[in-house]
């Protein structure tokens, strides 16, 4: 294949030690199918296992749900397992951009909900601010609180487990101060006002809108892949084969169709009829593509996975790395802003003095681990903190379909959060010794 | 480098104008004479190799030459003009790349990535990738590099000595005339070592400049033309490849001295 590949340079007197080189870089090594699925089993016995552990865990778990309880694949219940994991999945998003660093933001929960709760009183009377303007600043708090933090990390030096750890009892503490003050809270919790807020998690689409949607979006999907495929060919560059392409668009068409379908089928019975895509769905949708982008796709997020894996290096480079650094922190807290005012505070309606900031900061850090981003940096992807933080909602879900108590809930997610660590520090272990 | 043509170098030696001209260079710290009016000379196109024992003087006079620090003491001349090298920018605008022995690295991005870190093109305001991937294949064929098997591989993935050459095609990407290696082939094997010797020629049969800190005096008979000789912080000399061996090079190095009757002047 060597002789074949443009992309390697050509080897004429190759020694058998390089070739034995572990080909980690999945596609553009395969010039057809097979060689893909041989590159990829190779890089999974390799210990960079990628999604595969998590789809198989996920597809076991459901299994074992639905065992217990057949309610679970109700399309009633999936779509509300699709409106639960949007908190989680947003709250993962928020700890990548840190992890990617090899940091930690422990207080990203508690500063949404501070957040949640200026938009809350804002929009509420006396103030009457349009919810829009209200959202706005409700998201530039938080952003300003991952100014104040990022900059005692990246000036001061000082560790970012400690800072946020601060956070996490600082603005816990001042969520419950701005709840005691606002004389709009009852019963220790503001209640939303705006219905467009409300409309993010309990309203959807309508049936149609949904189909035209999704169509437009795997529409894009294609012609962003057929483009990029046909310039590197142009080029003369290595190419993945265009059956995985195809492959790829028809599992992102497939997948929109069945999750479409779920959503569109009636979920309220007789009497009331509910059915559509939930907002939140393309909500998650837009900010997914936005920071895979950012991270994939501009110089910021080539500089934050260097300086994850070597900050001397990226430093040498010449890249401004305290820069780097202070912005993820920023960019952590306004997506933390924007799990908890948009979608923790839609669905539940309101934001109170019982929300618990540290339980939502382990879930985020699980999603994101779970997903396969690494805690010592430099490896993870956006999409990845998506299937953890469905993993996170289905079992969450799924056991307090099949009555586990809370007791057996936080159990359960600390052992699940372990093992997701232990694999990633596992295949760190595997990486670091070649 | 064979004999003959380190030989033909020499000579060209006498009549061309250095790129780099160090005279008299000191450098101390506080009560430590590290440096002590140390001239060198490296000429385009030429493999100068810098031995010296532990403490001689090596790492410090590469930090300076590379802007890490300035010398306290001496002139420094760049194509025959006199420079200021006060940082690591100024010595990379004037065309010098350094290496050092732990390469500077990203292990999580791939060879592309690495090469362009810090000065990606952009293409719409995203990356260009395709762009870095036709000049990073461009320059590593240039240079020969002919074993990594993808371009789109992780660095961590690779052998010690095709990370010296990612290293080094990282360095000439831009435009480079005299690249500092220090120690390339320290840690590596037989075959990767002589990879990297196959490197540091055809960079020079390019016309850069090539210094070479090593130890290892095998590796620098083989691909030095000159060699310079740090004793105690200053210069024994610069003697041509061919006119040492191993044994008197060692001499050098240990005493500082040539001891029979036989010493070859050293180029002062």
């Amino acid at each position: 294949m060597t002789s074949t590949d443009p992309g390697a340079v050509a080897a004429p007197d190759v020694p058998p030690a390089d070739v034995a080189a572990v080909v980690a870089s999945n596609e553009l090594v395969a010039d057809s199918f097979s060689e893909y699925l041989s590159a990829q089993w190779k890089r999974i016995r390799s210990g960079e296992s990628g999604t595969l552990p998590v789809v198989v865990g996920l597809i076991i778990i459901v299994a074992i749900f639905q065992a217990k309880n057949s309610r679970f694949d109700s399309t009633g219940n999936l779509t509300n397992l699709i409106e639960q994991s949007g908190v989680f999945i947003l709250l993962g998003m928020a700890e990548v951009f840190v992890l990617l660093l090899g940091e930690i933001d422990l207080s990203t929960g508690f500063v949404g909900a501070v957040g949640a709760a200026i938009t809350a009183e804002l929009n509420a009377p006396p103030h009457n601010v349009n919810w829009f303007l209200a959202v706005l600043a409700g998201l530039a708090a938080c952003a300003a609180i991952g100014l104040i933090q990022g900059l005692l990390i990246t000036r001061l030096g000082l560790p970012s487990f400690v800072v946020t750890l601060a956070g996490l009892l600082g603005w816990g503490g001042f969520l419950l101060y701005l709840i005691q003050h606002d004389k709009q809270a009852t019963g220790g919790s503001i209640v939303i006002n705006s219905s467009v807020l409300n409309d993010i998690v309990n309203g959807s689409l309508s049936n149609t809108a949904g189909w035209i949607v999704i169509l437009i979006a795997v529409a894009a999907f294609a012609a962003t892949s057929l483009l990029r495929h046909r310039r590197r060919q142009a080029n003369g560059l290595v190419t993945a084969p265009l059956s995985l392409l195809v492959l790829k668009v028809a599992g992102v068409a497939a997948a929109g169709i069945v999750l479409v379908l779920v959503c569109n089928a009636n979920r309220g019975g007789a009497l009331v009829h509910l059915s559509g895509v939930p907002w939140v769905v393309p909500l998650l949708a837009v900010v997914l593509v936005v920071y895979s982008v950012l991270l994939g796709r501009m110089r910021f997020g080539r500089y934050v996975y260097a300086i994850g894996g070597n900050a001397e290096a990226a430093r040498r480079a010449g890249i401004r790395t305290n820069r780097v650094r202070l912005l993820s922190f920023v960019l952590c807290s306004f997506t933390a802003g924007l799990a908890i005012i948009l979608v923790y505070f839609s669905e539940l309606g309101s934001i109170s003095s019982d929300f618990d900031g540290g339980n939502y900061v382990l879930y985020a850090v699980a999603a994101a681990v779970i997903g396969g981003t690494s805690l010592f940096g430099g490896r993870g992807k956006m999409s990845f903190a998506v299937l953890g933080g469905i993993v996170i909602a289905t079992i969450y879900n799924g056991m307090a379909l099949i009555a586990i108590g809370a007791a057996g809930q936080e159990m359960v997610i600390a052992i699940v959060l372990l093992a997701a660590v232990t694999v990633d520090a596992v295949a760190h272990r595997g990486i670091s010794r070649r | 480098m064979s004999t003959s043509s380190a030989e033909a170098r020499s000579q060209d030696r006498a009549s061309a104008t250095p790129l780099l001209r160090l005279s008299k260079v000191d450098k101390h710290f506080g009560p430590v004479q590290a440096l002590t009016g140390v001239d060198l000379a490296i000429y385009p196109g030429e493999v100068l190799a810098l031995v010296g024992d532990n403490g001689a003087g090596k790492s410090t006079m590469i930090k300076t030459i590379s802007g890490i620090w300035a010398p306290d003491g001496g002139q420094v001349y760049w194509d025959g003009k006199e420079v200021h090298v006060r940082n690591p920018r100024d010595a990379s605008a004037l065309g010098i790349a350094t290496m050092y022995q732990d390469l500077a690295l990203c292990d999580n991005l791939d060879i592309v990535q690495n090469m362009f870190l810090g000065r990606e093109p952009r293409r719409f305001g995203l990356l260009d990738e395709t762009a870095m991937e036709i000049a990073a294949r461009k320059t590593l064929s240039d240079l020969s590099v002919t074993t990594v098997r993808s371009i789109r591989q992780p660095v961590g993935s690779l052998s010690g000595g095709q990370r010296q050459a990612v290293a080094v095609a990282r360095a000439v990407l831009e435009d480079v005339r005299l690249v500092i290696m220090d120690e390339p082939t320290a840690a590596l094997g037989v075959s990767q070592t002589a990879m990297v010797l196959n490197l540091v020629k055809t960079l020079s049969d390019s016309g850069v400049a090539v210094l070479i800190i090593s130890h290892n005096l095998v590796d620098v008979f083989k691909v030095a033309d000159h060699i310079a000789v740090l004793y105690l912080g200053q210069l024994v000399g610069t003697y041509p490849a061919g006119e040492l061996d191993t044994q008197r090079a060692v001499e050098l190095i240990t005493t500082g001295a040539l001891g029979g009757s036989s010493a070859a002047e050293g180029r002062k």
